[in-house]
């Protein structure tokens, strides 16, 4: 299989080198001699349908499209002789032929491929004086405007709904001139991937619509950057014009997001500018918030945290969002192990810390080897919507033949084949203790727990694959019993010989770890001299000083009600945040404006462990500053020790030498074989986040928040068995109690959420007063 | 010989009366002098004055907010924004000249698809005050209703050119 024959093609006269069987336009393209095209997309199946990639090929007796011909030795080809360029300048002109002159209102004017290409290789003159074809307005959704008079017929969306998204949503009707690409059925384009048809739309047809008509592409700095949503660190572009954040293009790297990014990533950026960004800084006084200096801010935080710290530095507690740059993170620990604390965390969303957990987790392979696995096991993931480019890579697999299994407390809607294990919360733990028996290596409830012809099934699978893997989910994490999923997946990534992996939550959990913000490693995930509180006994015995990095308490701990509880109260609560967020405003005493993603520099830790630096696009809004320069400050005011960093790179470095030898282990010695703390017998809640809720940016970002995705967020749902005994049916209004606490949402009957549970969203507004993510709740009638 | 000559020049003012000459020509002829502002020259129709934005006959704004003029112009006087109004059409939501800057090339003029923005015959302008060289969309629509009529000769009395 691996001949590494190469043949030899001639290109304009130029000689060049090919492996057998390549594409013509593909050779080309690596030699750098430019062929036009519409159609064609190397990520994409060749469809052959414009003909703008003619070329004349010796010994041919016509022209042939580039894009799909393979090559064969001693081919020699013209892309420049007379009879190519005739050929493309016609279809240069027939592709004109209904195309509207309206370059002066469309968004793709000065980026559009084909006035480039009618500039490059058509005529100066149209030749048609007949009426041109008018295409009907349609509405596909919030994301995408969509001008279908434009479109060319490339198909490039069509393709790559089928092929990449795995959604059929956009699709051609009718034939010749009467073709028109739309939805099927009148709906709107909903895959969490659907941004991507911007860029590959090679007109106007397709546009983005928070961005319409809003800049030119010649106005527009671009700037590199990481995506800030999941931990996949998304290569993107951050297109800037006149300090303002104006769009997001994906930057191709092969090795994370090949040259995608989720819809999240793309159109997050409209949360900057949201009404709430807290642009100057607050000090509380007699329950009212000021305006402040930061002069005074800054010394106001730093007295209050310094004399909780003088009484007893045990009673400092630190929480940190795992969106935060490593620089701010490790700052931030930094700070905290300074005053004598250790007292830090920023697994917010876990509730189960019986067992620690890895030092340095990681995805347990790199992003690129996911779509080489011939058998996967995902528990507690929703991972399409929680890290929809690592899905994507699992779809890949899974079209090439890998065998994909979820053991989940909810059934998913999935764009590939895989078989769905779906339980409640404690029917999980049996499932995956199944497993284990089956595969043979478990003792953890081994005595506890029957084997099912699917347990066996899926352990013999894993076990017979020659590459698989078992990926610990967002659901997984937050689970009750997080610590004996975690101790029965590694029990069968050991004896199966699959690799075990966990899918980071945030863009910087493998980060937070590698920075020491967690209570017993500190920076470069060793081992820290004193072992503090973790994010849930942080809460639940409340300490008396905060320091909150990046968060909403309301929306991201796993326990908003008790989150709130402890901060309300405690003498100090210092919040370094880029909103004025409700929970913070009732609960901190000084605020401390900070950049947001695209306005400070820094670096993110994705799931595969690679270190991605990016920096600053524009400057933070108003008086809002970087983090890492405000905890700098604080850090200088409280008289600690080397806090005399100028730039992050500083910060940086010195964090990459404690990493220095540092290596990503999931493997964890003691497993856990404690008590399943999830009740079986009664009404559990799901508290899964939504793709639109995982991060105070995101939750601000207009246009994401119209979305189908957010708006099936706003409801309760559940089965017809546990509604029928609720006595509610779909559409009525039902209160969700959980621990005194109430919320009205609308019910909607779901047959994929399992008997005994609801599923109530976290992170979403009207969560902020519920309780535990994971915890009893009970469904009442209004 | 040469003496001789120039002295008789100068005993009889010969040069003097070259002069008066060409003074007296002038005196007698055809006068250039315009008596401003009660009087004014002719104006080309290619004239480059104070700028001025256009409306279709419905009272519709023509501009759409296309950008050519910001991106050509040179002193980059022009700042633009725009949006989609409440009908979906493509508009400005800003749209200002800065006159400081501006060299009135009239290369925005050229550039524009639509003949929305123009330069009119306006020439008799001052700024009192800080902030009035800058001719926001407001006024430069206000100027170009004023003189719409003169705008529209110019631009049918060049059409042949262009």
């Amino acid at each position: 299989m691996s001949e590494e024959k190469t043949i030899t093609i001639e290109v304009d006269g130029q000689t060049l080198e090919a492996k057998p069987g390549a594409l013509l336009i593909d050779v080309t393209d690596a030699a750098g001699i430019d062929i036009p095209r519409f159609c064609y997309h190397n990520k994409l199946s060749v469809a052959a349908s414009c003909r703008m990639c003619l070329v004349e090929v010796e010994k041919v007796p016509k022209p042939i499209p580039a894009c799909a011909t393979q090559v064969t030795d001693g081919m020699k080809v013209q892309t420049r002789s007379p009879v190519a360029l005739a050929a493309q300048k016609g279809t240069m002109e027939f592709l004109l032929i209904n195309h509207p002159l309206d370059c002066p209102i469309c968004d793709q004017g000065g980026e559009c491929e084909l006035q480039d290409v009618a500039m490059g290789y058509g005529s100066d003159v149209s030749r048609f004086v007949e009426g041109k074809r008018v295409v009907p307005q349609t509405d596909v959704g919030p994301l995408i405007a969509t001008d279908m008079t434009r479109c060319i017929h490339c198909t490039r969306c069509v393709r790559f709904g089928d092929e990449i998204a795995g959604m059929r949503e956009l699709g051609a009707t009718g034939r010749g001139e009467h073709m028109t690409i739309g939805t099927y059925i009148a709906h709107s384009v909903d895959s969490e991937l659907s941004g991507n048809v911007i860029d590959l739309c090679p007109v106007g047809a397709l546009t983005s619509k928070p961005f319409r008509y809003r800049a030119r592409a010649w106005e527009l700095t671009r700037r590199d950057g990481v995506a800030p949503h999941d931990s996949v660190g998304s290569n993107i572009q951050i297109h800037v014009r006149r300090n303002r954040v104006m769009r997001v293009h994906p930057r191709e790297n092969e090795a994370v997001n090949e040259v995608w990014i989720s819809d999240r990533d793309r159109f997050s950026y409209e949360g900057l500018y949201s009404d709430d960004r807290l642009t100057r800084p607050l000090i509380k006084k007699n329950g009212a918030w000021a305006e402040a200096s930061w002069e005074d801010a800054l010394e106001a935080a730093a007295r209050g945290l310094r004399s909780v710290a003088a009484a007893d530095a045990d009673q400092i507690g630190t929480l940190v969002s795992p969106t935060a740059t490593l620089e701010e993170l490790y700052l931030a620990q930094k700070i905290t192990r300074g005053l004598g604390s250790a007292n830090i965390d920023h697994r917010l969303r876990q509730s189960d810390f019986r067992s620690e957990g890895p030092a340095f987790p990681w995805l347990g392979q790199s992003i690129a080897e996911l779509e080489k696995v011939d058998a996967a096991l995902l528990i507690g993931s929703n991972v399409r919507k929680d890290q929809p480019l690592l899905a994507h890579r699992l779809r890949k697999a899974s079209l090439k033949g890998a065998e994909v299994h979820f053991v989940n407390p909810l059934g998913l809607d999935l764009h590939f084949d895989a078989n769905q294990v779906v339980s409640d919360l404690a029917g999980m733990v049996h499932n995956l203790a199944g497993i284990a028996k089956a595969a043979g290596g478990s003792k953890v409830l081994a005595g506890r727990v029957s084997v099912s012809d699917e347990h066996k099934a899926i352990a013999k699978k894993l076990k017979s694959a020659g590459s698989a893997t078992i990926l610990l989910g967002n659901l997984a994490q937050s689970h009750p019993d997080y610590s004996i999923l975690y101790g029965l997946a590694s029990s069968i990534a050991e004896s199966t010989g699959a690799a075990l992996g966990i899918l980071p939550a945030a863009a910087n959990t493998i980060g937070a770890a590698l920075a020491g913000a967690v209570p017993k490693y500190g920076a470069g995930a060793r081992p820290a001299e004193k072992t503090g509180l973790n994010a849930r006994t942080m809460l639940e015995s409340p300490r008396k000083g905060y320091l909150l990095l990046g968060l909403e308490p309301g929306l991201d701990c796993a326990n908003p009600a008790l989150a709130k509880q402890a901060l309300a109260g405690a003498e100090c609560v210092v919040a370094l945040t880029a909103y004025r967020s409700p929970s913070l405003e009732e609960t901190a005493d000084v605020m401390l404006p900070i950049g947001a993603f695209a306005e400070t520099s820094g670096t993110f830790v994705n799931a595969e462990g690679a270190w991605q630096g990016f920096g600053g696009a524009v400057a933070p809004l108003g008086e809002a500053r970087p983090g890492w320069k405000v905890l700098r400050v604080l850090g200088n005011l409280m008289d600690l020790k080397g806090f005399d960093y100028l730039s992050s790179e500083e910060v940086r470095d010195e964090l990459q030498q404690a990493c220095a030898g540092a290596r990503p282990e999931n493997d964890l010695d003691n497993t856990t074989d404690g008590e399943i703390q999830a009740s079986a017998g009664k009404l559990m809640r799901i508290g899964e986040v939504p793709i639109y809720a995982a991060d105070a940016l995101v939750r601000r970002a207009a246009a994401l928040q119209e979305t189908k995705d957010a708006r099936d967020a706003a409801v309760a749902r559940a089965n017809a068995t546990v509604a029928g005994k609720a006595g509610v049916g779909d559409g009525d209004t039902v209160a969700v109690v959980q621990g005194g606490q109430r919320a009205k949402l609308v019910l909607r009957v779901d047959a994929r959420v399992p008997d005994g549970c609801v599923w109530v969203a976290a992170g979403v507004p009207g969560s902020e007063s519920l309780g535990d993510q994971f915890g009893e709740i009970s469904l009442e009638k209004v | 010989m040469k003496v001789l000559t120039d002295y008789f020049r100068s005993l009889f003012l010969l040069e003097l009366l070259k002069g008066l000459q060409l003074t007296g020509r002038y005196l007698f002829a055809k006068k250039f002098t315009i008596q401003y502002p009660e009087e004014r020259a002719p104006l080309s129709p290619r004239f480059r004055g104070l700028h001025a934005q256009r409306r279709y006959e419905n009272g519709e704004e023509r501009c759409i907010a296309c950008k050519l003029c910001e991106a050509t112009c040179p002193a980059l006087a022009i700042t633009i924004e725009a949006e989609p109004r409440e009908d979906g059409s493509r508009r400005t939501t800003r749209y200002e000249i800065d006159l400081f800057k501006c060299i009135f090339c009239g290369y925005c003029e050229e550039s524009c698809p639509v003949d929305a923005i123009v330069e009119s015959h306006v020439y008799e302008y001052c700024f009192e005050n800080k902030g009035e060289n800058i001719m926001t969309k407001e006024k430069l629509l206000a100027n170009g209703d004023k003189h719409e009529a003169q705008i529209a000769k110019d631009l049918e009395a060049q059409a042949p050119y262009r």
